[in-house]
């Protein structure tokens, strides 16, 4: 039935096109025809702008430090080296503990887990130049937000482990975190959804008259979702204070950023369409990824609106524990990406203005494992995944609503029963 | 005492709230200047400004997402989805988001919210504006459910529910808006000035969600209904004269099954109307409930009166309707055996 219509046969046969990667296991990765910018080209327009003039901006790319990793150009955040070092710190705190857990999951203590390397600017950069007040609404690749704001790394570990540390009694899969205190919103399996939730909450900040902005994170796949469009025509619609983050590490887990849309336009293009401030930005550069925030930062807060920022990255290793990379693209990949790693130029910019050395950087990394191990020892005092589940079977149907109604009240009595 | 119809009533419910409580928002398609297509949510924009009462874009997934947002900051949103046939778009920031959030963080963030739509056939709406999609919410844990039939309950359940620390859904069966409808389509509207529910108090009052009312108080039969199909029902009783006892559910989840249960196990024998489809309609769950717990009391077996399982046909609304002659047969039957 679905054959073509007989009549038709002199017309020319569409043909469905379908978007393939550059690359593919076995190929060698060349992205020499990717645009790199040189760094400190990208003209810095002030905050107060009206979003049309950052357009051009949308397929631009913000850039500060160089290839000597020297900070240049209009961006340059000018930051003390103390908050250098401490976004270096923390970087380098994600890095490790990402190993740490990484391993703990293949050696079985828990059932699931996902890094963010070559991603870890990003987080900790974006999260140093909002207010601690600020409210995040993340992906699961946003670990560093907690780490920037001091979240303690025993409390992740505990929720990784589902153990009785974890304050989400243990009903989250492994890396969901969620803290009120440290405005870090619960994140969702179901992508896309804290794009809306963000604007929301920014828009019942301005209802309130309150000062407080909040950032909404989606990856470049969760872009397709109906809910990024919602949240930008709301965001737009209602000139909401927040800042909608894109992280395009190109790969949903196996499908390259051209399934979500991105081979024709970049995904900060999309800001255009609604009239929203839009910035693309080198996600591997921290002092970039700060300057780009600190801009939407300080434009939202002034009731000039939200920005969309593109931040332009890779992702390292594989989506998840649950998928093999090499199954679906082409190895060095991550060694071949132009824009470099970004512990590796944020160092090599600390010991350029004299403000670092080799000595100084093996030892955070040594003090942050030492510091990783330690919590992952106490975190384990309180057990690991597979020890959880047995000690309170009547948690399970608690907090499904205020006050458990009768129904769940009988559900919990079965299966208390089914315990005996 | 003020008489109103439902439309007032949940008007006057929204007024008195948001005149208690500064941190009621109200947003939905049109409910911002016009006041809402049924003027649910009329003159609140201008009593309250426009930062407490606003228009939203045609975006259910939006309307429902960002609510979650103003939720999550402190705010009571109390948002309205035009029809209840509309609100699939934002299914998944209900049932992912709204109804797991204090379960996912162990309460660390709830969901305190409204969300009304209207719901329901019997206006020539065809497909798209007479569904009746309360089974797709009773199904999901951490939803509260309520459904009023008169002015009076729609107030007070509609105070209850935005004072409720949980979200509700709150359905409105738009056929009865402005008169109790019998099911009699052929003849005249009844307006709710004569219906003794039309009474509504002035100011704040409750009328708690989870405890169904006893209707019609009856011997025979008991019939267990919500919405329109409550009126339908007591026609229906009157017409075939059967002593039958009729039991508006008002709240579905969390339902009051103790009035359930007392009442069936005095009649023995119980009928469960709703205009929804009938496969896994929440008349399933109430039948399953009533076997379960009233089995040695039955004289026959549980019967359902209920939309059919086809799409709402526009021209055919009235073959569709569950009305007097469907539930004249089903009474006929749960009463024969």
């Amino acid at each position: 039935m679905a054959d073509k219509q007989p009549s038709r046969r002199n017309a020319p046969a569409l043909a469905l096109h379908v978007p393939e990667p550059p690359f593919r296991p076995g190929d060698t990765p060349d992205f020499s025809s990717i645009k790199v910018p040189p760094a400190g080209s990208a003209p810095r327009p002030d905050t107060a702008v009206a979003a049309r003039e950052t357009h051009p901006l949308a397929t631009d790319l913000v850039r500060v430090l160089d290839e000597d990793a020297k900070a240049v150009g209009p961006w340059d955040p000018k930051l003390d080296a103390d908050t250098l070092r401490k976004i270096l710190k923390d970087m380098v705190t994600v890095r490790v503990f990402d190993d740490r857990m990484y391993r703990a999951q293949r050696q079985g203590k828990t059932s699931f887990y996902m890094k963010c390397t070559g991603e870890e600017a990003i987080a900790t950069s974006a999260a140093a130049a909002l207010d601690f007040e600020d409210i995040h609404f993340p992906t699961y690749r946003q670990q560093g937000i907690l780490v920037s704001r001091g979240y303690p790394l025993v409390k992740m570990m505990c929720q990784i482990y589902s153990n009785p540390g974890d304050h989400m009694k243990g009903r989250q899969l492994p890396i969901m975190y969620s803290d009120k205190k440290h405005g870090f919103f619960t994140i969702s399996g179901n992508l896309g959804t804290q794009y809306p939730q963000a604007v929301g909450w920014a828009m019942a900040s301005a209802i309130k008259g309150d000062s407080r902005i909040a950032m909404g994170w989606v990856g470049d796949g969760a872009t397709a979702e109906g809910d990024f469009h919602s949240a930008m025509t709301f965001a737009a619609v209602y000139n909401a204070p927040v800042i909608l983050a894109t992280v395009n590490n190109q790969w949903a887990i196996s499908s390259f950023s051209g399934i979500a849309g991105g081979e024709r336009a970049t995904f900060a293009q999309r800001g255009i369409g609604y009239g929203i401030a839009t910035l693309r930005v080198d996600g591997n550069d921290a002092l970039a990824v700060y300057a780009a925030v600190r801009w939407a930062a300080e434009r939202a807060r002034s009731n000039k609106g939200p920005t969309m920022i593109e931040f332009f990255t890779y992702r390292a290793e594989g989506h998840s524990t649950s998928d093999d990379p090499t199954g679906y693209r082409a190895a060095g990949e991550a060694q071949s990406w132009p824009l470099g790693d970004p512990i590796e130029r944020l160092k090599a910019h600390l010991i350029g203005i004299g403000e670092w050395d080799e000595e100084r950087h093996s030892e955070i990394t040594k003090n942050a494992d030492a510091e990783v191990r330690a919590a992952q020892k106490e975190a384990e005092k309180l057990g690991i995944l597979p020890e959880q589940g047995k000690s309170d079977i009547g948690s399970v149907f608690e907090d499904v609503y205020a006050d458990m109604p009768w129904h769940i009240a009988e559900q919990r009595d079965q299966a208390l029963e089914e315990q005996r | 005492m003020p008489v109103m119809n439902m439309i007032q009533a949940i008007n006057d419910a929204h007024k008195v709230m948001m005149r208690r409580d500064p941190d009621i928002v109200v947003y939905g398609e049109d409910v911002g200047f016009f006041g809402g297509v049924f003027r649910a949510t009329e003159g609140l924009q201008k009593e309250f400004g426009k930062q407490r009462c606003f228009d939203a874009p045609i975006s259910e997934g939006g309307i429902v997402g960002t609510a979650v947002g103003m939720a999550a900051y402190g705010l009571k949103p109390v948002i309205e989805i035009q029809f209840a046939d509309y609100i699939y778009p934002g299914y998944d920031q209900i049932v992912s988001e709204v109804a797991k959030m204090r379960y996912r963080t162990a309460g660390e963030w709830s969901m305190p919210m409204v969300i009304r739509s209207p719901y329901g056939g019997g206006i020539f709406g065809g497909q798209t504006h007479s569904q009746s999609p309360e089974s797709l919410f009773t199904h999901i844990a951490g939803l509260k459910v309520v459904v009023p039939s008169t002015p009076y309950d729609a107030k007070g359940l509609l105070i209850a529910a935005i004072e409720d620390p949980d979200p509700v859904i709150f359905f409105e069966p738009k056929r009865i808006y402005n008169g109790p409808f019998d099911g009699h389509h052929d003849r005249p509207v009844t307006p709710w000035a004569r219906h003794k529910a039309s009474e509504v108090p002035e100011g704040h009052y409750t009328v708690p969600l989870g405890k169904a009312e006893i209707v019609r108080e009856g011997e025979e039969v008991t019939i267990l209904a919500y919405g329109t199909m409550v009126h339908v029902a007591l026609a229906a009783v009157e017409d075939n004269k059967i002593d039958a006892e009729v039991i508006d559910l008002r709240t579905l989840v969390p339902l009051d099954i103790e009035t359930i249960e007392k009442s069936v196990q005095k009649t023995g024998r119980c009928l469960i109307a709703q205009e929804a489809p009938r496969t896994s309609g929440f008349a399933s769950e109430l039948a399953t409930l009533v076997q379960e717990r009233c089995f040695y009391n039955l004289e026959a077996p549980v019967g359902r009166v209920t939309g059919w399982d086809t799409p709402y046909p526009h021209a055919y609304e009235w073959t569709y309707f569950p009305g007097p002659k469907r539930m004249k047969t089903a009474l006929q039957k749960v009463m024969a055996d």
